[in-house]
């Protein structure tokens, strides 16, 4: 079966502004040589800390930014300048911020139907109807439609947000941390919202977020970043059961658990290195407690288990977990 | 460091030439031209004449190489020939430099002072009385049209009052050193109210700001003297991006210099740019404008280098 | 998912369809607590009523104040003539109202041009960025740091048969008025372009504009549909307060005989004799420059209310 998304060797660097005087022209690459794709129905789970490249990622996905190398594609065809309008339309956003996210100065009736504007879909009347339906969908009253963002909360917001996502009948939504800015029990409630209309419209999701525990809910596969660059990839329960790489271990050490009382304290040490400079190497073995002589040489390939052949690590001792 | 000096000199005179190809494009634009203003004053000068005499200045010429002439010969130090003075441009504008600098430097200092002061006592109780009747004044001061300010000033003191002169640089037979003083006073005076109600503007918001910080907040606390924390805290912290903002409005400054020279008759820069378009003196009016953007393009290269200097959080890198 | 937002809207239905007025209206209250605001608002009122009836008194005195009458020049204030004539034996009240009609025209008219090019450039420099922001800014850093007026004077003085105008055109009243307007808006819309791409910087990175971008908006539509409106506050105060500053460059530009030209009445050029008249009329030295000064405060004041009004930080005062 071909694929709905696919992302081939990603690359994203940001050129850094040159010095005055001599120095080579560093770039930093925020994401690096990515591979990944996402069945049509399916939700993929991009996992990592602030600054593993997540957000950048989902950007290239969504159209907002070219990659330096490598290319996406929707349904086999590249997506670039020429067929923006299909990226447009088949793949939609949806932000962290729900304050952020809807323009202060338009009625929800308009931000809702604003991607149909954009790409021209149906008169005025239908572009109305539309919202009308969709705000109904992600469980708002109707009367929201004449109302202005600053009237909602933090949860409505986040509805009206997915409702302007769904509006052109994407076939996939970048979900940017959508739940992280909401209150614990909101977040219950819209990650509901996520999965009751991803069975209603078969959508497929690119769901993005640094908490293991979100994605436990609503992920079928799951892909953890670390430096830019995908270091585990597999099902949902293989990641949850039998991490193949340490630091898939240890964000699921650091997580918190309903049952247990209280969090485990064995977060991970240290803290990320930056992307300007990365280790030589594994990018992971600074902090890694497994880490050998090896680790600080050779950069382990991304390759599949030899138990599990859709279960991917870069590791040099990935068998061994 | 030595880097960034370098570029803004750079981009200065950058700036500056280009500024010296449009002034001189747009002084070619004005009506008449030297040789038919030549030539109305001497009658019966045929036009074949007047032909060829244009073709001897290389007035029939394009501009680019008219253009490319002039620059040569000004970067030469020849200006040209003053049409109205009779003499060359050099020697008019000299005086008429340091009469402006004169005016200019003596309003900013006082400006800079007075808006220091009141800036300063009306930041220390914001929305206080003192705060509102300096801000009337400073808003008097940005809204005043400086010609009808100086004009009024003529009118109580010189005209109504007698107590100083209306105009000229000197008195006839006089000159010395108190009787242009006095010929000085009204319009440094004019100037310096003109520009004060901008200034204190600075001030005051910047005071206001710095006085908010928590540092200053905590030394308050502490029981450091009022006056003290004022002075030492405040004042230092605001007075580098103010005083930058002051000398970046140089450019403004010249405007109303031009303003009060030409209603005092004081010969100036800004009167002899005036009096040169009013009589179609365009040698004269164009090395006066260039000296005019000179003379602020400077006092910005100053103002951003002192900036540089003086605020360490500002990398020259 | 009873949020109490919802239970409200619900309580009150008619809430939510006057959002976007409630908004208005919140800021109006404010503006009110603003005295200078609301003291200028009347003044500016009371201004525009003044200029405006002066054709109806005018017809009411039965006079004409554009016909000249050697004969009673600088008469006293009468019955006829309430605040007296002027040089050419008009109706000084008349002057000044029609005066007021043109300084106040080219205020409006030069500020919406001159905002409009700052608007375009500042959106464009914000939005786009890079090579092209870094070359506007660089344009607008020159053109602040001219000394204008100079230039301004340069400009006005150009001969517009040079520029291909027609000779007819050139010496019409027309174009005098309309020379003045371009060339005020010219040089007078650098604050309002830095303004405009600090606001656009802040607003192109908010996710709803990123939204629109994700579905394939375009550049022209993304401005005027999402920054555009969010930056309509502060753009609004800077149109307010370009207005004085081109009141005020308006009246120097006529005072000095390159602005409004006679007998169309300014304010600016009723001054032009003002070495005359401080002699021999001094009430005629000071009532056009007093309404500038009335009329340009006001305005500054006006600016500052609505600052404070639209600005959520801002506490009572």
């Amino acid at each position: 079966m071909q694929a709905l998304l696919s992302i081939e060797n990603v690359s994203v660097s940001f050129p850094q502004p040159k010095r005055l005087f001599g120095g080579p022209r560093v770039s930093l690459r925020a994401v690096d040589d990515v591979c990944a794709e996402i069945a049509e129905g399916e939700t993929l789970a991009l996992v990592g800390e602030s600054g593993s490249g997540k957000t950048t990622l989902g950007h290239v996905v969504a159209g907002l930014r070219k990659p330096s190398a490598g290319r996406v594609r929707l349904r086999g065809a590249e997506l670039n300048r020429n067929n923006r309008a299909l990226a447009g339309r088949a793949i939609q956003i949806v932000f962290q911020d729900p304050f952020s996210a809807l323009d202060p100065r338009m009625p929800v009736s308009d931000i809702v139907a604003e991607p149909l504007r954009i790409q021209g879909i149906g008169g005025k009347k239908e572009r109305r109807e539309r919202a009308a339906v969709l705000v109904e969908e992600v469980g708002l009253p109707a009367d929201a439609l004449n109302r202005y963002p600053h009237e909602f909360s933090g949860g409505q917001r986040q509805r009206i947000a997915i409702a302007r996502a769904l509006a052109p009948a994407p076939e996939l939504i970048v979900a940017d941390e959508p739940l992280s800015a909401l209150d614990v029990s909101i977040q219950s409630q819209i990650l509901n919202l996520f999965r009751d209309i991803q069975k209603r419209e078969k959508l497929s999701y690119l769901f993005i977020s640094h908490d293991l525990g979100v994605v436990e809910h609503l992920a079928d596969r799951v892909a953890v970043l670390y430096l830019g660059r995908v270091i585990e990839l597999a099902r949902r329960e293989d990641i949850f059961t039998h991490p193949a790489h340490p630091y898939t271990r240890a964000l699921l050490d650091s997580m918190p658990r309903i049952g247990t009382g209280r969090r485990r304290k064995r977060s991970i040490g240290g803290e990320m290195p930056s992307p300007l400079d990365p280790p030589p190497g594994c990018v992971f073995h600074p902090r890694c407690p497994l880490a050998q002589d090896i680790c600080r040489k050779v950069v382990p390939r991304f390759e599949p288990l030899a138990a599990r052949p859709s279960h991917s690590a870069a590791c040099h001792f990935k068998e061994q977990a | 460091m030595f880097g960034f000096v370098l570029r803004r000199i750079g981009q200065t005179l950058v700036v500056l030439l280009i500024m010296s190809f449009i002034i001189y494009g747009l002084i070619g634009l004005m009506p008449g031209d030297p040789i038919d203003i030549m030539a109305a004053s001497m009658p019966g000068v045929t036009p074949e004449v007047v032909a060829k005499l244009k073709a001897i200045y290389g007035l029939d010429q394009p501009l680019m190489l008219r253009y490319w002439r002039w620059l040569m010969a000004a970067l030469q130090g020849d200006l040209g020939f003053s049409r109205t003075h009779s003499q060359p441009v050099l020697e008019v504008l000299t005086p008429a430099l340091w009469q402006t600098c004169k005016l200019m430097i003596s309003s900013f200092v006082l400006s800079v002072v007075a808006a220091l002061i009141l800036g300063i006592v009306s930041a220390l109780r914001p929305g206080g009385l003192v705060d509102s009747v300096v801000s009337l004044f400073a808003f008097a001061g940005i809204s005043v049209p400086v010609f009808w300010l100086a004009l009024v000033l003529i009118l109580t003191f010189a005209v109504a009052l007698h107590w100083l002169p209306a105009s000229g640089m000197s008195n006839v037979g006089d000159g010395g050193f108190m009787d242009q003083v006095r010929h000085l006073t009204l319009p440094v005076l004019t100037l310096m109210l003109a520009n004060t109600g901008q200034f204190t503007r600075y001030v005051r918001a910047a005071m206001i700001e710095t006085l908010r910080m928590d540092f200053v907040r905590t030394a308050w606390a502490k029981g450091a003297d009022a006056w003290r924390v004022v002075i030492v805290h405040g004042l230092r912290n605001a007075l580098i991006p103010v005083v930058t903002i002051m000398a970046l409005s140089f450019g403004t400054l010249f405007s109303g210099a031009l303003v009060t020279e030409t209603m005092f008759a004081q010969q100036g820069m800004g009167k002899m740019i005036y009096d040169s378009i009013l009589s179609n003196d365009f040698n004269l009016a164009l090395s006066g404008l260039l000296f005019a953007t000179l003379i602020t393009l400077l006092s910005n290269l100053a103002a951003d280098l002192a900036y540089g200097w003086l605020d360490p959080r500002i990398s020259l890198g | 998912m009873t949020d109490v937002a919802t239970e409200a809207a619900l309580a009150h239905p008619s809430r939510g369809i006057h959002a976007a007025q409630s908004v208005w209206s919140l800021r109006w209250r404010r503006f009110r607590h603003h005295r200078g605001g609301m003291a200028s608002l009347v003044i500016l009122a009371l201004l525009v009523l003044f200029c405006l009836s002066a054709y109806p008194l005018e017809r009411y005195l039965g006079l004409d104040s554009n016909t000249t009458d050697l004969l009673s020049r600088y008469d006293p204030p009468s019955a006829t003539h309430w605040l007296g004539t002027d040089e050419g034996g008009r109706d000084e009240l008349l002057r000044l109202m029609y005066g007021g009609q043109i300084s106040l025209l080219v205020g409006l008219l030069a500020t919406v041009i001159g905002g409009g090019i700052g608007v375009s450039l500042g959106l464009l420099a914000g939005y786009f960025g890079g090579k092209l922001d870094s070359f506007l800014m660089r344009l607008t850093d020159g053109v602040i740091a001219l000394p204008l007026l100079p230039l301004l004077i340069v400009l006005a003085a150009l001969d517009l048969t040079k520029l291909g105008f027609s000779s007819e055109f050139a010496h019409s009243g027309a174009a005098g008025f309309w020379r003045i307007v371009v060339i005020i808006a010219l040089v007078d819309w650098t604050a309002i372009a830095r303004l405009v791409r600090a606001a656009t910087l802040a607003v192109k990175e908010r996710d709803y504009v990123v939204a629109a971008r994700a579905s394939g908006a375009g550049a022209f539509y993304t401005m005027t549909t999402h920054v555009l409106p969010n930056i309509v506050t502060p753009i609004i105060v800077a149109f307010t307060l370009t207005v004085g500053r081109v009141i005020l460059f308006e009246s120097v530009l006529s005072f000095l005989g390159f602005g409004i030209v006679p007998p169309t009445p300014s304010w600016g050029n009723m001054l032009n004799n003002a070495q005359e008249l401080v002699t021999t009329a001094p009430a005629l030295a000071i009532y056009p420059g007093l309404l500038i000064f009335i009329t340009v405060i006001a305005v500054n004041f006006l600016g500052d209310g609505m600052q404070h009004a639209f600005d959520p930080r801002s506490e009572r005062r």
